[in-house]
């Protein structure tokens, strides 16, 4: 008993993280139909600049982490979106998949060029002390992981429903053209989408790399995941990658436990294939198209 | 280029391709014979996407069924000219059974698709240890001996690649030619003239990816009898990327893209020692600029200053239609 | 076209371009994973190379000729590492210092083979010796026989009856944890629990929740660096509370920088450490080292470093730099670290290439690995 809960807290507090990459996923899929490909990159980075924020600027931990979320928003948002996505999107979305994928190279081998090629321990934001619940044990920072993750979706979800840019930046996703028409400024909307994407990147890179270490590689599996997460729960809702996200954090360690530790790497890609074939939209998907 | 050009260019192709590795060390030769048999597997993905305008990221996937079943025919006593096309056949109806469904909801999903399938593959060869030799990998296949000729050298065996690349090119060429490969085209120009011009697009896209697929397929049953080791972990995700980079850099859609484009990937980086570490972060900054600014890659990049400096008297159709080939 | 015209061509050609070699200097080729995932190890294996080449020049080389190192980085890739080990022969390489990790030296001994070159690596799966190949020898004892030297400690000073073992499931681990298996099945020990992970795996919640549920009375680690920091983490986080054992890598000094507190008290068997500085040369290699590097040596540092001396000791023994008289030479030879000092220990190769030498047990204790014992050779 106390190892099932144990399994279902831990993909909770992991799924968590996948959901806020998944997240910014869809966002930036809906604001310029692109399919980011080195968003698993995305989420790699900020951690090194907050290590080049305390190890070589010497600043104190907070400030790193501010200067990391600054230097995320402008290189992973703005420069991303200036630098790469306009001069490829009139190419068409192919060539955009092939640029993040050559994107997610070009970050990897930045960082283990100019940082390092090995892992490096990187300071937690808050307590990593243990907490028993019925014979399980988590962290104050797996909890917080939680929250600050459910948090920031609901946020955004208000953002977007609530507020007049919010629902521009969905008119925008809807039509364009017809967004244009009614006099929302179109560009600034789409630049919008990017940012908050980094931002979220920035965060899920923050709360996850004290666990996971700071590593170049590190990217690999986990744009992978959040990318299935979001297809899981419907490319088109934030609350669906929300979901998707819990989902398949909680499934993989159920796998790895009850059923098989050598295939778990398959469930989320099975998964995957079985909803792509059985309902495309999504779980939480609606058909048609794109809407926030 | 005119008529009989063409052919003549392609002639003088295969024998510097024929001279090429003469008076080489037995590195080169590998090298060279690497670049054959990714020039297969691009060629392969090249009709895929070039042609059918579908993104497939499991091409190193495709190699590794090809290689293992290669693997395990020659292993087992079979000659090669055996294992290979059963190779081909296995690698077209697995093509045929993935990109079916994938393909029957929305062109993009078959990207999402082949990323899974690359990984599910590599999970069973390093999984399934009776059968693949898990993470050990297969060692000792036999190269192919022909009787008179003999592949178990180096530079034998670069010759006996050309060949084979050689006859997939011609076999490529005919299906491009084909009444059929046109509809490739028409439909990767505007589907929807296309479809409304009665081109069932869904089938044809279906079996440009199988095609595609088998060419992979090809180049695996290649790199068996090179390598005479094969272990999952040389058909990642990471390779099907690579082969993907090799078409868009070389030109997708171009016939010659794939050469060009392996050859840039296989071959470069042996003349660009001198970066050190730094060769994949300046070759994956080209390739956004080059996407950014010439999408149709180095053969688009060769065809337009060609356009520039010998001004064909064409249609501008037609001049868009010489693009494709 | 003629096709044997062609092939004389080419084989006179590549006759011609073998004859040329330096009088002076004897070729070396140092190949390694100096970029991708292998890049830690192989950066470390060629930082301690480079210190034996500078010692070995500065003391006339092997047989009057100046070493000279040609470094090839394998990217961590195994079709990669083949062709580089034929580049090197190609281009007169005597011998062959590397690669570290099994899945390319299992492809890129071939060639070494083939060309009856004598080469020296870092890599430790069982599979290596086994198969046949003369030129090919070990710088650090295989799996099969450095994982033995640990069953002692889990029958004799833990008592254990039942253990767990958590392996990442590559060449490497997979080799690890199959002579484990047995090895405990000889010792009449159970294997409770049997815990498979992916290689670059960052959450171990599921792995270990599993080991704790088994509850066996110890826990065999055997993982990559940053995997064996990652369950380190999640392991203290659970409180498992039975003794962790590893080989080599679990109380290596990364492992204990990245998981910090969590390292505490793990144990591992070790071939070459450079704590063991109660050895006289290994402190003087470790101070060396630290002085050019700023950094602590590794286990692969040392093992680069005793692959470049042993070359240099037995070339001078044979006399020749003959390829095979070496490999005949090396069969079955012992070096004592009194006569060879740069030996560092007395080191002993089998008829297949497999090393042996005395080796330690290594535990973290206040953040630092200290050696508790020692190993005789076996």
């Amino acid at each position: 008993m106390s190892q099932f809960l144990q399994i279902m807290l831990s993909g909770l507090a992991t799924g968590s993280i996948y959901a806020l990459v998944a997240v910014g996923f869809t966002l930036i899929w809906q604001a310029a139909e692109t399919v980011n490909f080195a968003q698993g990159e995305f989420v790699m980075l900020p951690a090194f600049f907050v290590l080049i924020g305390l190890n070589v600027l010497g600043y104190p931990l907070w400030i790193s982490l501010l200067f990391g979320l600054v230097l995320s928003i402008v290189v992973l948002g703005v420069m991303f979106k200036k630098l790469v996505v306009e001069p490829i999107l009139p190419s068409g979305g192919i060539s955009l998949i092939i640029a993040t994928i050559a994107l997610g190279t070009f970050l990897k081998e930045s960082v283990k060029e100019f940082y390092g090629a090995e892992a490096e321990p990187f300071p937690p934001m808050f307590p990593t002390d243990p907490i028993n619940v019925f014979g399980a044990v988590i962290s104050l920072q797996d909890i917080l992981n939680l929250v600050i993750s459910l948090g920031v979706v609901v946020l955004l979800t208000l953002f977007l429903n609530r507020t007049r840019t919010g629902r521009c930046m969905q008119a925008t996703a809807q039509s364009p053209e017809v967004a244009e028409i009614l006099g929302v400024n179109v560009k600034r909307m789409i630049l919008y989408a990017f940012l908050i994407n980094a931002a979220l990147a920035a965060l899920a890179s923050f709360l996850i790399t004290p666990v996971y270490l700071a590593k170049f590689s590190n990217g690999e599996t986990l744009g992978l995941i959040a990318f299935i997460a979001a297809i899981v729960g419907g490319f088109n809702q934030i609350r669906g990658a929300l979901a998707g996200g819990l989902l398949i954090g909680v499934l993989d360690n159920l796998t790895a436990t009850y059923v098989t530790a050598e295939y778990r790497a398959a469930l989320p890609l099975i998964l995957l294939i079985v909803i792509i074939l059985l309902r495309p939209q999504g779980l939480f998907g609606t058909s048609e198209g794109r809407s926030v | 280029m005119s008529f009989w050009l063409r052919p003549l260019f392609l002639a003088a192709m295969i024998v510097l391709a024929c001279l090429a590795p003469l008076g080489q060390g037995n590195y080169i030769i590998y090298i060279l014979t690497s670049w054959l048999l990714f020039s297969v597997a691009a060629m392969g993905l090249n009709l895929t996407l070039g042609y059918a305008g579908q993104i497939s990221l499991a091409q190193a996937s495709f190699m590794a069924i090809g290689a293992y079943i290669t693997a395990l025919l020659t292993l087992a006593g079979w000659h090669w000219l055996i294992a290979m096309p059963l190779s081909l056949l296995a690698c077209f109806f697995i093509g045929l059974l993935l990109g079916y469904p994938a393909l029957r909801v929305q062109g993009h999903f078959l990207a999402f698709v082949t990323l899974a399938f690359n990984t599910l593959v590599f999970l069973v060869l390093r999984n399934e240890d009776w059968l693949t030799g898990g993470s050990y990998g297969l060692v000792g296949m036999p190269r192919p001996d022909f009787g008179i000729f003999n592949t178990a050298k180096q530079l034998q065996f670069y010759y006996f690649a050309l060949a084979v690349t050689v006859v997939a090119a011609l076999v490529m060429w005919g299906i491009v030619r084909s009444p059929w490969g046109r509809a490739f085209r028409a439909l990767r120009e505007n589907p929807m003239r296309a479809e409304s011009l009665g081109v069932d697009t869904r089938r044809i896209t279906l079996l440009a990816f199988a095609i595609g697929s088998a060419y992979g397929g090809l180049a695996g049953a290649l790199v068996t009898p090179l390598v005479q080791f094969i272990e999952p972990g040389s058909f990642g995700l990471v390779h099907s990327l690579r082969i993907l980079l090799m078409v868009v850099v070389g030109g997708a859609g171009f016939f010659f893209g794939p050469f060009v484009g392996a050859a840039v990937v296989i071959l470069l980086p042996e003349f660009l020692r001198f970066t050190e570490g730094y060769y994949l972060l300046i070759y994956s900054a080209l390739v956004i600029v080059m996407l950014a600014f010439a999408p149709n890659g180095l053969i688009g990049i060769g065809a337009r200053l060609r356009a520039r400096f010998l001004p064909l008297q064409a249609r501008g159709d037609l001049a868009q239609g010489s693009r494709l080939k | 076209m003629n096709g044997r015209i062609i092939f004389a061509m080419a084989a006179s050609l590549l006759a011609a371009t073998a004859g040329a070699q330096a009088q002076d200097v004897v070729k070396i080729g140092m190949v390694a994973e100096l970029s991708g995932a292998g890049a830690p190890s192989g950066t470390n294996w060629r930082d301690g190379i480079k210190i034996a080449v500078e010692e070995i020049n500065a003391e006339g080389g092997i047989l009057g000729k100046q070493v000279d190192v040609t470094e090839y980085d394998t990217q961590t890739d195994p079709q990669t590492s083949r062709a580089l080990v034929q580049k090197a022969i190609d281009e007169g390489a005597y011998a062959i210092w590397g690669t570290i990790y099994s899945g390319s030296t299992i492809v890129n001994m071939l060639v070494a083979q083939q060309n009856g070159v004598p080469q020296f690596v870092g890599s430790e799966a069982p599979a290596i010796v086994e198969k046949g190949n003369p030129y090919i020898f070990r710088t650090s004892s295989g799996a099969q026989k450095g994982l033995p030297s640990l069953t002692p400690y889990f029958t004799d000073t833990l008592g254990a009856k039942k253990v767990g073992v958590a392996w990442v499931n590559n060449e490497f681990g997979k080799g690890g944890h199959d002579v484990f298996v047995k090895e405990m099945e000889n010792a009449g020990i159970e294997v409770i629990a049997d815990v498979p992970s992916e290689q670059g795996q960052t959450d171990y919640a599921a792995d270990v929740a599993k080991l704790k549920e088994a509850n066996p009375d110890a826990i065999f680690v055997y993982m990559n660096q940053e995997e064996s920091a990652r369950f380190l983490i999640e392991a203290n986080k659970q409180g498992l509370s039975m003794p962790l054992l590893g080989e080599v890598t679990l109380t290596e000094a990364k492992v204990i920088d990245l998981a910090g507190d969590a390292a505490e008290g793990a144990l591992a068997h070790v071939g070459l450490t450079a704590t063991a500085t109660q050895i006289p040369g290994i402190a003087e290699f470790a101070e060396k080292f630290r002085s050019a590097y700023d950094r602590n040596p590794t286990h692969d540092a040392i093992k680069g470093y005793v692959g470049a001396w042993a070359t240099k000791y037995v070339t001078e023994m044979v006399g020749e730099f003959d390829g095979e008289a070496f490999s005949e030479k090396m069969h079955g030879l012992c070096l004592s670290a009194e006569e060879y000092p740069k030996m560092l220990l007395d080191t002993c190769w089998d008829d297949r290439g497999e090393m042996s030498r005395p080796s330690f047990m290594v535990q973290v204790q206040n953040g630092e690995p200290v050696v508790i014992g020692t190993v005789p050779a076996n």
